[in-house]
């Protein structure tokens, strides 16, 4: 093994320009990076130090030649002396060829020791220049040195370079790291990246072909481009790039059809937070509350009052503020809701057109009110840190923040069916909807009833509000831009009925994103809105209509 | 026929306060010169006229609302509609004058690098076929839409719900660039209209007459259709819908022709009121502009036709006080009006005078209640 390296390294007599030759070194040369790595010991004691003053020479030939020994000499601080060498913080003292960096505050530290050379004048000290070849010997270096970091990220970063650089020189490198590579990720990268080297050498062809397999396999946009921009190959290859290329265009369009309907899932259940308070009051009582997204709205603005009071008093609490902020928006809006009911509406029932007219100039008054109080420019709520950022599974993108409306509003819907399936109150609610003067009859109180129905329909708004706030503006028009959508889910999911609701949400915003990349996305919504206006002409009463008598008056 | 033109007192007297107020406003900014006491400012007849179309919106409105329960909350559309088509003839009108000098593509499409004039824009250079489809795109599409809706017995609140998804969808649209009209900017910048400019205070007087005379023309076949058979069907339809199927008639029908007629004068409105404001955009279509419309009728006091008209030029009289004077406190006022109107005088002002004057002359037969 060290006699490998000495061969390499000690073999002026090879001719340095000489391409063939040179390529052949460095691979030769990368080997043993890896081999000596995989063996430090070996390379210990006096050669170490030989390594690093190798390094400094003024000689361009010699200097390329050095750095691709100290590559092998396995000194443990060569990747940061390359590094520095490459952007010329790396020094020398002509008298004993010591070698010293510089490190971000000046300091001159001892490259074979990294410590602080005390009494070291940088006047006394000759910068260490590079040309482009002993670039590429730092570049290959580099590479080959990260590729065998311990360190997963740095090797995974090291494998996408060589992916995209398609360096046959690093095949070897790969090899050898493939070959006791554990990290399944890296392991991947490091296929990927081995045949893309494959591709840019002189290889045979059922090499490459095997290459263009593998790479059509990982199927992204950057295989994509790498096959597709293939140049200089056989037929036969350039045949099997054609088909992987194909093949990625398919994947990738299944993928977005994936990632489409994941968005359709996320504004799906922003439409069933915001819908779902209206399939109770509408449902219930048969009031239009056109004044419903401004409750939406009052459950945002109490999110950002919360917030706000935090950032302020207990900063350390910050992320956690939507833990407050949820039970709060739903005291502030069913509050509302109660308010509205007891003041207004209770005078309108059976006059459901005129319900509809004095909650819309509610919605007009509160708006104003907010505008008046708050200004009328955006608010910013801040997303909780586990609430920001995105994963990917499986080539869709995921964010955290979607992610969480799509189980919070689960929760919403699943926890409302509970609170109207098993609770006394529930009982009384869906007696009311069903038959409102016999409820009356078996003693229950109606009127009570619908203040309280009005309060759960409009705190489950203020719920939908604190949603809204992590992916939306918060202003005083957030709720009018959401009524006619939530109007539309539950007009399409039928009266009464929550699933209904679910389903229309779904089925309105799955469907709202599949035709967004087709039409565009405006007229993606007016196709939407047609659609319904023409469903409702065929099922007037929606996708669940509730049976019964009552709902014909 | 005869009487029943003239048997409602209110409305005889709200069209004649209209004719005589019109009448005053064009003579008092034409006959006398600026620094008169009598001058009427021009402004004045321009605001005038935008009322008196609003009020003939209005009109349409409280004729499916009032007399057919069908609270639309989609007129805006017709209005809209009626407005391009206008805007449509005043854009053609414009010739090479435009910005860009194109001989027959308006400013907006050379912007947009289109090359001919889409088919759709064909004939409007013509007054009387723009006037034309003033009328009939929107009748056309009010019998699609009413013919599809009540042969599906959709009524009541879903009834509103769709319309206002309708005007929804439609703002959407016209936003849209390659619709061909315009975009957000809409159309302006017109010039002339009949040969003569925009600009002078004779035209501007003249398009207030020609609104005047719209308003009585709507309130004289509003008060026919009413007073007449098919008007007291359309009662019956509003009030007990179902009863009305089981004793023979088709309500849908009924519906059907009150929408239409409704539509026409929205259109009408709509392409009186471009040539007076000079610009029509998609805004017009916002759901907002149509629920205002319907409050306008409301307050007014919706079954009685005169309301329409007082109740539109009221309520927008308060618009204009509130929005110059006190702009922030517009929405409070709208919105305080809206709730306090349909909590206090559910028939609205000219119905709360009605019902004052019958209980008054006791045994008057009971006139129809609100839906």
């Amino acid at each position: 093994m060290v006699a490998r390296w000495g061969t390499a390294g000690h073999s002026p007599g090879v001719p340095s320009l000489c391409t063939a030759g040179r390529a052949v070194r460095r691979i030769v040369a990368t080997l043993a990076i890896l081999l000596g790595l995989a063996a430090p010991a070996a390379a210990q004691g006096g050669v170490q130090g030989e390594a690093i003053r190798a390094l400094a020479t003024t000689n361009f030939d010699e200097l390329a030649r050095a750095v691709e020994r100290l590559a092998l000499s396995g000194e443990p601080n060569a990747l940061g002396i390359v590094e520095a060498l490459r952007d010329g913080t790396l020094l020398f003292r002509q008298a004993d060829r010591a070698v010293f960096w510089r490190d971000a505050q000046g300091r001159m530290r001892d490259a074979a020791t990294g410590e602080v050379a005390e009494g070291v004048a940088p006047a006394a000290l000759r910068p260490l220049r590079v040309n482009n070849r002993v670039r590429r010997a730092i570049d290959a270096t580099i590479g080959a040195l990260s590729l065998s970091n311990p360190d997963p990220r740095v090797r995974l970063a090291a494998a996408e370079r060589v992916f995209r650089s398609r360096d046959p020189d690093a095949i070897p490198a790969l090899d050898a790291q493939l070959a006791r590579e554990t990290e399944a990720r890296v392991r991947h990268a490091m296929e990927a990246a081995r045949a893309a080297a494959v591709l840019g050498s002189a290889m045979a062809d059922d090499a490459k072909l095997a290459a263009v397999a593998l790479i059509a396999r990982r199927g992204d946009l950057e295989a994509r481009n790498l096959l597709a921009g293939l140049a200089g190959v056989s037929e036969a290859v350039a045949q099997a790039a054609a088909a992987g290329v194909a093949a990625i265009d398919r994947r990738q369009a299944m993928l977005r059809i994936v990632q489409d309907i994941y968005y359709g899932i996320s504004l799906g259940s922003v439409l069933l937070l915001a819908a779902i308070g209206l399939a109770v009051t509408f449902g219930t009582m048969g009031v239009i509350n056109m004044a419903h997204g401004e409750m939406v709205m009052l459950g945002a603005y109490t999110t950002f009052v919360v917030q706000e009071a935090m950032r302020r008093n207990a900063p350390w609490l910050l992320d956690w503020s939507l833990a407050f902020a949820v039970p709060l928006a739903f005291l502030v809006s069913a509050l509302a809701g109660a308010l509205v009911e007891r003041l207004i509406i209770r005078f309108l029932y059976g006059r459901p057109l005129e319900t509809l007219l004095a909650t819309f100039g509610l919605s007009l008054v509160l708006q104003q009110a907010v505008r008046t109080i708050f200004g009328p420019n955006n608010r910013e709520v801040g997303n909780p840190s586990w609430m920001s950022g995105a994963f990917e599974l499986g080539g869709v993108l995921v964010t955290w923040n979607r992610l969480w409306i799509i189980v919070f509003s689960m929760i919403v819907l699943f926890g409302l069916m509970l609170v109207l399936r098993r609770t006394a109150f529930g009982l009384a609610m869906r007696a009311v909807t069903q038959n409102r003067r016999m409820a009356g009859s078996m003693g229950i109180r109606t009127p009570w009833v619908d203040c309280m129905t009005f309060a759960l329909g409009s705190g489950v708004a203020g719920l939908a509000g604190v949603a809204l706030s992590q992916i939306d503006n918060v202003s005083p028009n957030l709720g009018q831009s959401y009524i006619i959508d939530s109007f539309m889910v539950v007009v399409f999911g039928g009266v009464g009925n929550l699933w209904g609701t679910l389903v229309a949400a779904m089925t309105l915003g799955i469907v709202n994103k599949l035709l967004e990349p087709i039409a565009g996305a405006v007229l993606g919504k007016i196709v939407v809105l047609l659609l319904l206006v023409l469903f409702i002409q065929r099922k007037p009463r929606g996708l669940f209509p509730l049976k019964g008598r009552a709902v014909e008056s | 026929m005869r009487t029943a033109l003239f048997s409602d007192r209110l409305v005889v007297a709200v069209a004649i306060i209209v004719a005589l107020v019109t009448f005053a406003i064009g003579i008092g900014n034409l006959a006398f010169p600026p620094g008169s006491v009598l001058h009427v400012p021009t402004y004045v007849v321009s605001l005038s006229g935008k009322y008196l179309c609003y009020a003939l919106l209005a009109l349409g409105i409280d004729l499916v609302w009032g007399y057919g329960g069908i609270l639309s909350l989609g007129h805006g559309v017709f209005f809209g509609l009626g407005g391009y088509a206008m805007g449509m003839h005043l854009m053609r009108l414009i010739g090479p004058r435009g910005v860009y000098g194109h001989a027959v593509l308006p400013d907006f499409m050379v912007f947009l690098n289109w090359k001919e004039l889409p088919w759709y824009w064909y004939g409007f250079d013509s007054f009387a076929f723009a006037m034309l489809m003033a009328m009939l795109v929107p009748g056309l599409l009010a019998f699609g839409f009413g013919f599809l809706a009540f042969r599906a017995r959709v009524s009541g609140v879903y009834l509103s719900i769709i319309t206002q998804a309708l005007t929804f969808a439609t703002m959407l649209a016209f936003f849209r660039n390659d619709m061909g009209f315009g975009g957000n900017n809409g159309l302006t910048d017109f010039r002339e209209l009949l040969g003569f400019s925009l600009r002078t205070d004779e035209m501007r007087v003249g398009l207030l007459w020609a609104s005047g005379v719209a308003v009585l023309l709507g309130l004289a076949v509003c008060r026919l259709m009413v007073a007449s058979r098919f008007g007291k069907v359309l009662l019956a339809v509003r009030d007990a819908e179902a009863r009305v199927r089981f004793l023979g008639y088709r309500p849908e029908s009924y519906k059907l022709v009150a929408l239409v007629v409704s539509a026409v004068m929205a259109g009408i409105a709509g392409a009186l009121y471009v040539p007076q404001v000079g610009i029509i955009n998609p805004s017009e279509f916002a759901p907002m502009n149509s629920i205002e419309a319907v409050i306008w009728v409301a307050v007014g006091g919706r079954g009685t036709l005169a309301g329409a008209v007082v109740g539109a030029v009221a309520v927008n009289l308060l618009k204009t006080f509130f929005t110059t004077r006190l702009p922030e406190i517009w929405l409070f006022a709208l919105g305080g009006l809206f709730i306090l109107v349909t909590l206090l005088i559910p028939r609205g002002i000219v119905g709360g005078i009605v019902t004052a004057e019958r209980r008054r002359a006791v045994g008057a037969a009971p006139i129809a209640g609100p839906a």
